[in-house]
This record gives structure tokens, sequence and C-alpha cells, in this order.
């Protein structure tokens, strides 16, 4: 792993916090009469590298996913509606590397009022207005599950958390305060990632380790006529790491982070508009004077999507990402490393279509690379057998220049297949 | 010879009185706007579960259960909230809409697997309702003005007095006209076969099982079959029930995220 998502410390953190929650409501809960709602899955999903690179020693070459999984999930609420529970949990069986691991995904308890509500436990959150695309939402996300194909909700991790809702008039607010869970990105031993450290000689420094690894985030948001409208602010760090070189090894560190931003979402041209901003403040490097932190930046996208025949839709976004104090960073940036462009910008389009009464479904998602020359194209098609049984097949063809995001990755070109049924 | 005569004047005074009779009859738009109101708009709410069985030509079942909740609003406009119960992939998934008149819906779902809450762009009119045999409309209710309607006879159906009604939409659609069976009483659609341009069958909507309930009548049961590719839908209603006390606050983002238990159960 690249990350250390949990340390002992954080995990006990958690546990205790979940338990704090659990026992308020389970207890109110579990002698309610209504029944305990138990479902879950058992699925099967490979990827395969479609090239063949020159694979360091410690990459898998190819083979860069080959699991069992099994997901249980429980709920259960309260007759009243107050108090209610939810939880799931995956056993994995990792075939590539040989190891079984378990997972909890969720495990919240919440206390519901007429004008708020609470929730306590590892819970999933995201906000934003993107597709795929995410600015507003600073909670932990897996890139290593969706650049293998995994399906769409593994992109996002649970964070360990309390949020409070509160729903004053028309007006929605959104508290949450969660431990920090870092971003999971490709690790070195499924993916081919060219001019990078050695995973042994990085060091990774959790937050915890240089400051609070509590973040704060909320959401004040409201409909307005047709159109929704919420704006957003996080105390919290950068999930991705940025590594600092030191004397015998790379320091990967999560720089502090302020975001702020805004979206916007309703009706245009037969179809959906979104609009999505945010003011990335790098506070640990506001002058950018240290090029191997992140720069502040500000981030847009825009977007729209509409059908354009029975069970097809059609989407486009447009993602712009603008260094401040780019002069600063291309001041200090030593010779021989790349350089990042002022703005970057990616293109993306989705197309979905459904056949066969909504049984088979055509879908391919594209990333383009405006500034940065390059590109990442995800064709998928999948076929519901029955109403338990689904498969997917498809690829992760990444592309272009390799000092760009999805150029770098080019040497992981994959094909994927996940086959699932649910109970 | 007087015999055959008095045949030909009883034959025609048949002939006049049916034409009396249907020009005495509602106009076409006011019997469609009865039947729209009937099976769309009863009562100021409604609280449902559905049944839905998706059967293909080689007899294959899928299964839908769903509860839906209906609230009417000013102006025709109304709100829906669907809450999926199966199949098991899609629980606790989410639906709402927001009916406009005049213009497109506002519908958004909610994915909680990822806890995604979307802002979707779907075409009421040509979009499959979860795959169904039934489009969104049919689900939602259309509007009177979005086709043209002539009343065209009256006949009964199945013992039911009902008047056939051609409609043709105003804009193009996978059909192009319309014949529906209106109860002339209760104002329910008994029937209802949609044509393509070239005037082939390709869909049939039948009514299978009607009930009065709380004074508003109800289709209890309802059959949506593709005579092209022989897929059809059966949906049984199950314990409707009509001015529950729903609120609009309800048809909101925080209950798409979090289901309001007092009507989901």
């Amino acid at each position: 792993m690249w990350c250390i998502r949990w340390s002992l410390n954080s995990v006990t953190k958690s546990f205790a916090l979940f338990l704090a929650g659990a026992a308020i409501v389970s207890s109110q809960c579990l002698a309610q009469d209504r029944p305990l709602d138990f479902t879950g899955f058992v699925q099967g999903h490979t990827a395969v590298r479609a090239v063949s690179p020159d694979c360091s020693p410690g990459t898998e070459c190819e083979v860069l996913a080959g699991e069992l999984r099994a997901e249980i999930k429980v709920d259960k609420t309260s007759s009243s509606g107050r108090f209610g529970f939810a939880g799931r949990a995956d056993m994995i069986r990792d075939l590539t590397f040989g190891a079984t691991v378990g997972q909890v995904r969720e495990l919240y308890g919440d206390i519901t009022f007429k004008k708020a509500s609470i929730r306590i436990g590892r819970q999933i959150v995201t906000w934003g207005v993107g597709d795929l695309l995410f600015i507003n939402d600073t909670f932990p996300k897996n890139f290593n599950a969706f650049f293998t194909g995994e399906p769409v909700e593994y992109l996002k991790d649970g964070s360990d958390a309390i949020k409070i809702n509160i729903y004053p008039g028309n007006w929605s607010i959104e508290m949450i305060a969660a431990h920090f869970g870092c971003d999971t990105t490709p690790e070195a031993r499924r993916f081919v990632l060219p001019s990078f450290p050695a995973n042994e000689s990085i060091e990774f420094q959790h937050p915890d380790g240089y400051g609070s690894d509590i973040e704060l985030s909320a959401r004040l948001s409201r409909t307005i006529g047709r159109w929704e409208t919420a704006a957003y602010a996080s105390r919290t760090h950068y999930h991705s790491p940025d590594f600092l070189p030191d004397k015998n090894s790379v320091v990967a560190v999560y720089p502090r982070l302020n975001a702020y931003g805004f979206s916007l979402t309703g009706p245009l041209a037969k179809g959906v508009l979104n609009l999505e901003s945010g003011y990335y403040d790098s506070a640990q490097n506001r002058n950018g004077k240290n090029p191997f932190l992140e720069n502040s930046q500000v981030r847009i996208l825009i977007g729209h999507n509409r059908q354009i025949w029975k069970d097809g839709n059609f989407g486009v976004q447009f993602y712009g990402e603008r260094i401040q104090n780019y002069d600063n960073y291309q001041t200090g940036l030593p010779a021989g490393f790349p350089l990042r462009p002022r703005f970057r910008q990616v293109v993306t389009t989705r197309f979905t279509q459904q056949l066969r009464n909504q049984t088979l479904t055509f879908s391919v998602f594209s990333f383009w690379g405006l500034s940065e020359h390059d590109r990442y194209l995800i064709p998928s098609v999948r076929y519901a057998f029955t109403d338990a049984l689904w498969g997917e097949f498809g690829a992760n063809i990444f592309a272009g220049d390799r000092r760009g995001i999805f150029g770098f990755l080019d040497d992981n070109k994959n094909t994927y297949l996940t086959i699932r049924y649910n109970f | 010879m007087i015999t055959r005569a008095s045949h030909l004047v009883f034959i025609f005074i048949t002939v006049v009185v049916a034409a009396a009779q249907l020009s005495a009859d509602l106009p076409a738009e006011e019997i469609i706007q009865r039947s729209l109101n009937t099976n769309y708009y009863g009562g100021k709410d409604q609280r449902v579960h559905i049944s839905m069985k998706l059967i293909n030509s080689q007899g294959n079942i899928r299964d839908r259960e769903m509860t839906m909740l209906r609230l009417n609003q000013s102006d025709g406009e109304q709100r829906y909230y669907i809450y999926f119960q199966a199949p098991a992939d899609v629980k606790g998934t989410t639906f709402m809409v927001w009916k406009h008149v005049g213009k497109e819906a506002d519908r958004w779902i909610y994915i909680p697997a990822i806890k995604l809450t979307r802002r979707i762009a779907a075409d009421d009119k040509r979009s499959s309702f979860v795959g169904s045999d039934f489009a969104y409309e049919d689900v939602s209710g259309r509007q009177v003005a979005d086709e043209t309607h002539r009343l065209m006879r009256r006949e009964e159906v199945n013992g039911r007095p009902a008047y056939v009604i051609e409609s043709r939409p105003k804009v193009s659609l996978d059909y192009a006209r319309r014949l529906s069976w209106i109860d002339g009483e209760r104002w329910i659609p008994l029937k209802e076969e949609y044509y393509d341009s070239r005037d082939q069958l390709i869909r049939v909507f039948t009514a299978d099982k009607a009930e009065q309930v709380s004074g508003h009548w109800t289709i209890m049961a309802r059959t949506m079959k593709n005579m092209q590719t022989g897929h059809r839908t059966e949906v049984i209603f199950d314990e409707p029930a009509y001015d529950v006390g729903l609120t609009s606050d309800i048809f909101s983002e925080r209950y798409l995220r979090d289901a309001p238990r007092k009507w989901i159960h």
C-alpha cells in the first residue's frame, strides 16, 4: 500500500466513535418489531494488462486485479423512524497476491429529528455535481479500484465521521467532522509507474504526525425554482500525497487544504446543466514557492447531459484547474522535473445506450487532456442475465503524452470482467 | 316490401339516434382530461405499493417492487417519490419527479451504494420506466395538449361502456396514434392501442382489474405488451391509499437520501 490509511490510534478512535453511536441507536432499533434487512452479493473481478511493458520486479505484470469478494449489507430502522443503523462489510480474497482481507465499507448509526439528523460512524459522503470529476468533494477516493474497472461504487471510500444535517426552512445544512482518510492511489505492485521511486523508499507521513487529522466540511444548499444551489467549505488536507525529496528517500505528505466552492444544477436545453467551482487554498504553500507542494488553485467544471433518443444519453464536461502563483512555481522547479501547465484542461464525454428493456448497457466514458495531450477511455458493456446476476466487460485505455496524468498510466491499459450475484 | 321498408326506417332512425347521442357526447379532450384526472390525480395524495413483472417473450420474469408516493400541487403540478425494494441490487434506490405542466419534468435519482444524488436528463415520452414496457409518462401521466384527440365511437369493453378516442401526438414519438377505450362512467382507460407511423400495432395497454378505493376508481392490475418483441409488463397496485397526509417537504433532497420511514416500510 502506498498509503497507510489507518494508524492504530485512528482505528481505536474510529471504533470508539462508532461504538458510541451504535450503543445509542441499537438499543432503540433492536427492540422494534421491524425485521433486520439483510442483503449482499458475491462478485468475481479481474483486470488483465492489455500491453507488455517492462515491469519492475515488484510489479505484477499480467493481472492487475483478480479477486473474489463477498459483501453483506444490513440495515434496520425503528418503527418510529427515529433510530436506524446500517452496515456493509466485504470479505475479499485477492487472487493476485494471495491475501484475504476484510473491509468495513460502511457502519453507522442514525438519529433523526423533525428538522435535523445525525449520522455517526463510517460512512461514504459524495458531494458536487461533476460526473467522475470532483472539486468540492474532498472525501477519500480509491483510484486503485477505479483504474482496474471495479464497479464505480468502489471509487468512494468511507470516512469515519460525525455528520449533522439541519433543515431550517428551505435550506439544508450538512456539517461533517471526519477522521482524515487519504485516497488510495495506484499501487506500484499493480501499476507500472515509470520513474517513480520504489514503494519501500517512500516515507508516508499521515497528517496526524504534523497537524490535526480531523477534517471539517460543511455544505449549505437550497433549491431555488428548478435550480439547486450549494456552497461548500472544507478544512482538510490534500487526499493524494505530494512527494518531497529527502536525503535517502522520498517523503510523502498530505499538505493542508482549505477548499471553498459552489455548485449549480438545473434544466437547460432539454437536458441538465451542471456547474461547479472551487478555490483550493494550499495553506502550506500560499506563495507557491515550494514546487513539491501543491500551489493554490481555482478549479471549475461545466457540464451538460441530455437524452438523445430512447434509452440513449450523452453528456459532456469541461474541467479546468488553474495554478495560482504559477511564476513562483515555475521559478522554483528544479531542472529535470516536468512542468505542469498553468491551466490544466480536460474534456469528458459519456455516452450510454440501454437495450433489451435496459438489461444490456453500452457505455463509453472518455477523458481528453487538452493541455496535457493525453486521454483515458472506458468502454464497457453490461448485461443483466437475471435480476440477481449481472456481468460487465470493459477496458481502461490510457494513452497520450506520458507527462499527463492519464498518459503516465499508459503501461496499464487493461481489460476487465466483473460478474456479480446479488442475494 | 313493407317489412323491408320498416327495417330500413328502423336502421335510419337508429343511425340518427346514435349520431344524436354521439353529438351529445362530451368533446374528446374532455373525456381524455377526465381519464387523466381519474388515473393520475385521484385525491390530494396517494401512497401505493407497486409490484411489476417484466416478462420477455421466452417467459423469463424480472421483478420490480417499489413504493410510490404522489402529491398534487396547484395548477396540475405534481410530486412523485419512488422507493425501490427489489431487486436486491437496486434496493434503497430512490427516484423523485417534480412534474410540471407544459414543460419537462425534473427528475432525481439517489444511488445508495455511493451516496450519490443526481439530477437526471430523461425525456418523459421516450424513456422506458426501469426497463418496463411503460414510458415515464405512462407512470406520471401526460397532458391533454400533448396530443390531438378525436372521438371515434362508443362501444363496450368487457361489459363496460366506453368511448373510443383516437389521439395523435403533436411531436414525433415512437407511436403515431393511440386508440383509447375510456370507461364512460368510471373514467379510467380500459384499453389502449399504440400504432407506429406505418400503422402497425406496437403496444397494447389493458386495465385488468379496477376497484373503487376511498371513492376513487383505481386500476389495480394492468398490463402493457410490446406487440413487436412479445415483451410485456404486468403491474399490480397493492393497498393504494388516498389522502394519507403527505406533505411537500417529503419530495426533497433530504428524503431522497433518507427515505421517509413513516411512509416507506
